[in-house]
């Protein structure tokens, strides 16, 4: 056993490093440092470096350009990208439905759609959640009939996150409703100028937008557009949210998090001192940073594991990832609002600041602290809640 | 010992209550909201009429002469109804100081104008280098014939930009961080050299940064004796934070209510969510720190208006403490339990959750206080 790296990863990760710190262009990089969100523009900027440098998918199989490195490279490739800190690539198309259109998908499919999502050239959103089913998705009730050479879809999705500037939506659809209800379901792909999609923005409670409602009244979709087979959506569906471990605990995203911390801290006045300087501040971080390096150990063991382990099954601390993660990032939120103080208060949102001329109210970097500690509650409700996470656990590796 | 209401704070108690459930739903909040000023002046003279405004100012004053349990009584009762109306700033707040420090004249020409509804006043006590310490004061006031020329920067001054008048804390002598030399003045909130930035805070009420240059106050706007104003903030503050808490269980009684209702109709898998044993859990995590919280601000407010100002404090920011912490794990439960709709403004429940964000950094967060309550020995001592 032995948990250093290797020379050949970190020669991998300087060079990884001195890339990022080349190429990443200081506006996108000063935006995520300050917690502001990343435009769209600015992440079609960056997937085209990423991609011009053939980085754009490094965990897709090297025939749809991935690089072929092993997951632990892929993980310092990732953790480096948190912590330049540069914006992740869209996970709807590389995370998402990219693999599932390599894996499930027809030939068409793939020459089709897979060059374009590596690009950012189609942005892609994912229509899985409907307001009735949200942690039970099996009883979804978005309905496609057959007509012809189409599938007519009528129904609601719901919490679809940048549908608004998305070209298409990757849709479960109930195919069979006679079916038990995890063997009705089928995985359409939609394109959103389709008529009869209306898209309805939700304000979430920072006061952002990035959640939607996606009305579907009468979408004529090709049977072209069906992935795999009719009534086999589940298995690609559960396949989709299974496959998300490389980077589902943000380690990198926390740690780069707690820099941040540090550097306010010690800017930060208290009584006369530096707000760094106070001994109970620091044990406070210290102990988050304990759970990250344990959350990064486990992530390291998942990973190292894999290679080894049969396709298809799972490592049982895998599950722990999406918990802890999300946990220790909404931590890390709850220190920032510690350091921030009185002036989290002032509710100053982006487009305001970015169309006046007076100073911001408090420190220049306070105004996006308390809208990240109200948007941070979500990660521990999306891709499956921790409460769902902890029943899965329970089941299928206590055998509770 | 005796936690019953007497029937004069049951009616008080149903009188609020009834008003904010006839006027003050989530949907007529958002309307109470909309105007320029971020609230409604229509529910604030029905606060007059109803009495709320005269409530803690003594009858020889003008006002009802109403205790910390009334005043524990009205704030749990509109941090129900999450209102948006400048109580706590004005009638809390600036009330406070006239009670506490104002001489006879002051109140007489102030009191009664308020107790109306037709004179609002903002306490301008923080500053922006102070964080929470009031005592770190580096506006100063200089004496100018037999008046005052005030200059500095006040910080996020509650309800400041629609208040008519300011009380301002001022140095006159000695240095940022001395509790000594501190003065309070009454101003007019438009007087020449007062700029008003106001904006909206989190939770949706309003504050404003106050920048002071060369306003001129006449004699008569000194509140209470030169230099000494120190005692007068801190027990000003102190009340207000017993109060603070009253509104923060108002909202946790709320939030859970709403939580309870939502598990209970709520239905995934067949079943309603509130049949998950792990979440039943969850439910009572919240009322366990709801009753925990309900005991400390009974607590604090029983305390905080006693004359020993380190039993006082001690009361008050182990009050603040367990509504601190209670309003990180009730807002985190409530949101969570809500699944994605708990992450809506079109929901109450993030508003909610946004306001008790807000009442744990009001005056302190539980880090300040406990590290307060540590240096005064806490509450367990030999000579207790
Ligand atoms: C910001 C945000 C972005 C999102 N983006 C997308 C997106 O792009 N596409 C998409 O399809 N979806 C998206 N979602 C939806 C997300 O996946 C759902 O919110 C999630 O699955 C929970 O469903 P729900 O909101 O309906 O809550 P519910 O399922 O109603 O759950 C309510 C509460 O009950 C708990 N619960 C439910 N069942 C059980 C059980 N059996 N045992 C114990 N506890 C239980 C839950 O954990 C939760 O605490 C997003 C959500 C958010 C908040």
């Amino acid at each position: 056993m032995d948990l250093r790296f290797t020379e050949d990863e970190l020669a991998f990760r300087d060079e990884v490093r001195s890339f990022f710190r080349q190429a990443l262009p200081a506006s996108i990089r000063d935006n995520i440092v300050a917690g502001r969100h990343t435009s769209k523009e600015e992440l079609v900027t960056w997937t085209r470096i990423l991609h011009d440098k053939g980085w754009a998918v490094p965990h897709w199989p090297v025939e749809h350009g991935g690089t072929g490195w092993s997951p632990i490279k892929q993980y310092i490739y990732l953790e480096e990208m948190s912590q330049a800190p540069a914006p992740a690539p869209l996970a709807f198309g590389v995370n998402m439905v990219g693999p599932v259109i390599y894996t499930f998908g027809s030939e068409a499919q793939k020459n089709r759609f897979l060059p374009r999502i590596a690009t950012l050239e189609d942005w892609w959103c994912q229509g899985f959640s409907e307001p009735g089913s949200g942690s039970d998705l099996a009883s979804l009730k978005t309905r496609a009939v057959r007509d012809g050479d189409h599938y007519i879809v009528n129904g609601q999705k719901t919490w679809t996150t940048l549908a608004q500037y998305a070209d298409w939506i990757f849709c479960l659809v109930r195919t069979d409703p006679e079916a038990r209800k995890q063997s009705g379901i089928s995985f359409l792909l939609v394109d959103m100028k389709t008529p009869g999609i209306t898209v309805r923005p939700i304000q979430t409670i920072d006061g952002g937008h990035e959640v939607n409602e996606v009305f579907f009244d009468d979408v004529r979709v090709p049977v072209e557009n069906l992935v795999g087979e009719e009534n086999k959506g589940w298995n690609y569906a559960k396949f989709l949210l299974g496959n998300e471990r490389v980077n589902i605990a943000r380690v990198g995203v926390s740690k780069e998090r707690i820099r941040r911390i540090k550097e306010l801290a010690a800017k930060q006045r208290v009584g006369g001192e530096r707000m760094i300087d106070q001994p109970e501040f620091r044990e406070k971080v210290a102990a988050v940073e304990v759970r990250l390096k344990a959350l990064e150990m486990t992530q390291l063991r998942v990973l190292a594991g894999e290679a080894k382990r049969e396709k298809g099954t799972q490592d049982p601390a895998s599950s722990i990832l999406k918990i802890k993660g999300s946990e220790i990032q909404q931590a890390t939120t709850e220190l920032l609002m510690d350091v921030v103080g009185p002036y989290a208060m002032p509710y100053q949102p982006e487009e305001a600041i970015d169309g006046r001329n007076e100073p911001d109210i408090g420190p220049d970097w306070a105004s996006t602290i308390a809208p990240a500690y109200f948007n941070t509650r979500k990660v521990s409700i999306y891709g499956g809640s921790n409460e769902i996470q902890k029943n899965i656990i329970a089941k299928a590796i206590l055998g509770l | 010992m005796d936690f019953d209401l007497s029937e004069e704070q049951t009616m008080l108690k149903d009188s609020v209550e009834r008003l904010l459930a006839d006027q003050y739903g989530f949907e007529a909040r958002k309307k109470h909201g909309a105007g320029k000023a971020g609230y409604s002046d229509r529910m604030w003279q029905q606060y007059a009429e109803l009495g709320l405004l005269a409530l803690p100012f003594a009858e020889e004053d003008g006002g009802i002469g109403g205790g910390a349990t009334e005043t524990m009584l009205v704030m749990e009762a509109f941090g129900k109804a999450l209102i948006l109306e400048p109580y706590f700033a004005s009638i809390i707040l600036a009330g406070g100081v006239l009670r506490h420090a104002g001489n006879g004249e002051q109140k007489a020409a102030l009191i009664p104008a308020m107790a109306e509804g037709g004179l609002k006043i903002a306490f301008a006590c923080a500053e922006p280098q102070g964080r929470y310490d009031l005592f770190d004061v580096e506006t100063t006031a200089r004496k100018d014939g037999d008046g005052w020329v005030i200059d500095g920067k006040k910080a996020l001054v509650l309800h400041g930009d629609s208040a008519d008048k300011l009380i301002v804390s001022a140095r006159t002598s000695g240095n940022a961080r001395d509790e000594d030399g501190i003065s309070l003045f009454i101003i007019d909130a438009d007087a020449e050299g007062v700029s008003r930035n106001g904006y909206p805070t989190q939770d949706g009420l309003r504050a404003a940064e106050i920048t002071l240059q060369s306003v001129k106050a006449g004699p008569d706007a000194l509140i209470g004796s030169k230099g000494t104003a120190w005692p007068v903030i801190s027990r000003v503050a102190d009340e207000a934070i017993a109060a603070l808490c009253a509104e923060a269980v108002g909202c946790f009684e709320k939030m859970h209510e709403l939580t309870l209702e939502y598990l209970k109709t709520r239905s995934q898998f067949g079943t309603t969510i509130g049949s998950f044993q792990a979440l039943q859990h969850r439910a009572v995590d919240m009322f366990v720190e709801l009753e925990q919280s309900r005991s400390m601000t009974m607590y604090a407010s029983m305390l905080a208006t006693g004359d020993d100002a380190v039993e006082r404090a001690r009361a008050v920011s182990a009050a603040k403490v367990q509504i601190g912490e209670s309003a990180k794990i009730i807002g985190r439960e409530a949101v969570q339990l809500h699944g994605g709709v708990g992450m809506t403004m079109e929901y109450a429940i993030g508003h909610y959750f946004k306001r008790t964000t807000m009442l744990d950094i009001l005056f302190g967060d539980a880090n300040h206080h406990l590290k307060r309550l540590a240096q005064l020995d806490g509450l367990i001592r030999e000579d207790s």
